[in-house]
């Protein structure tokens, strides 16, 4: 929540219009993700998992974001090699956005 | 004010993009789209002096957008990855490059960076208006300076000039006119062939000679001298049989 924070820089309502938008975008781009590496389209599935680590960094994961961007980069060479950790990160964001 | 567009396919992003420019005083949001073909028919019909642009959009990449635009306009491109800095730089048109996510200190920077760079070059087109303003109407005219009225001078009208302490004397076929100025300035501007420097105070419209006698040049009613050093350049210009 540090950059949530520090972007809205004490402005409550675009912290809540931020968080209300990041919990409609969130699952819609996991379900997108989700989709393209069932399909083994590495290629689409990277270009989600960078979209997601915006999601990420929104959330101040930042010790996350390092995995995310190898991950993106082990998609785009068709290699699925930190799938677990990164959906794992997944997992965790969903949960936590539910809780705000 | 700098009207701006934001082109981002992420909600997230183009509300925190939306949130910093708010506290901007100079700047005015005028659309927000989610993929590149929307902006495209946006910009068909709408200036904007500003575009934040995403790289990674679906379809249309920001550098494909920009590529379409046939006079871009300054580009801040926003965006998660890193690796397009060295494209980047190959568009004159992207000013600065953020990395998500993007916070209010960083962002002033490139908007600060933006408005100097319109500014200067703003400065440097308005240089390039006077200077060829000067050029075309020295071919023809020169405005002077004299008890607060723009006195136009036709340059066919100069008989000659002459410099006198901090004025010049500029004599025509109907009237004199002293102005403080230089020698050196007016024949900047006399950059008509028809003018030459022939003596250290003296600049006169070869057109107007009535004859040459030794050192001394019969022009109008006045006889002024001619230096030595500029004599081979008066010759030359004459059409000697």
């Amino acid at each position: 929540m540090s950059y949530i924070d520090a972007v809205s820089g004490g402005d409550e309502s675009f912290k809540l219009k931020l968080i209300s938008i990041v919990k409609e975008e969130l699952p819609e781009e996991v379900k997108i993700y989700n989709e393209n590496i069932g399909l083994k389209d590495f290629k689409e599935a990277a270009e989600n998992v960078h979209k997601l680590k915006h999601k990420i960094s929104i959330l101040g994961l930042e010790a996350s974001y390092e995995m995310a961007v190898n991950y993106e980069e082990n998609l785009k060479l068709g290699d699925m090699n930190l799938r677990e950790d990164f959906e794992a990160i997944l997992e965790k964001m969903i949960r936590f956005i539910n809780t705000l | 004010m700098m009207k701006c567009i934001i082109v981002d396919d992420e909600t997230s992003a183009r509300a925190i993009i939306n949130h910093l420019c708010s506290q901007v005083d100079t700047l005015e949001i005028t659309g927000e789209f989610p993929n590149a073909m929307q902006a495209i028919k946006f910009l068909n019909k709408n200036e904007v002096d500003l575009i934040f642009l995403d790289i990674h959009m679906p379809d249309f990449t920001g550098f494909d957008f920009i590529d379409t635009l046939s006079n871009p306009p300054k580009i801040i491109l926003i965006t998660s990855d890193k690796n397009f800095a060295i494209e980047a730089i190959e568009y004159d048109c992207i000013i600065d490059y953020l990395v998500k996510p993007v916070l209010l200190p960083r962002f002033l920077k490139a908007i600060q960076k933006t408005e100097n760079f319109i500014s200067t070059a703003s400065d440097s087109e308005v240089q390039e208006l006077d200077s060829n303003e000067i050029t075309s109407n020295s071919k023809k005219e020169l405005y002077v300076n004299i008890d607060r009225r723009l006195v136009k001078i036709d340059f066919e009208s100069i008989t000659l000039v002459q410099a006198k302490g901090d004025y010049i004397l500029i004599k025509t076929d109907g009237k004199n006119y002293t102005v403080h100025s230089t020698l050196k300035k007016i024949e900047e501007k006399l950059s008509d062939n028809s003018f030459l420097k022939v003596h250290r105070s003296y600049i006169i419209n070869i057109n107007k000679i009535i004859d040459i006698e030794d050192n001394s040049i019969l022009i109008a009613k006045n006889i002024i001298p001619i230096s030595r050093s500029n004599r081979p350049e008066l010759m030359k210009r004459l059409n000697l049989l």
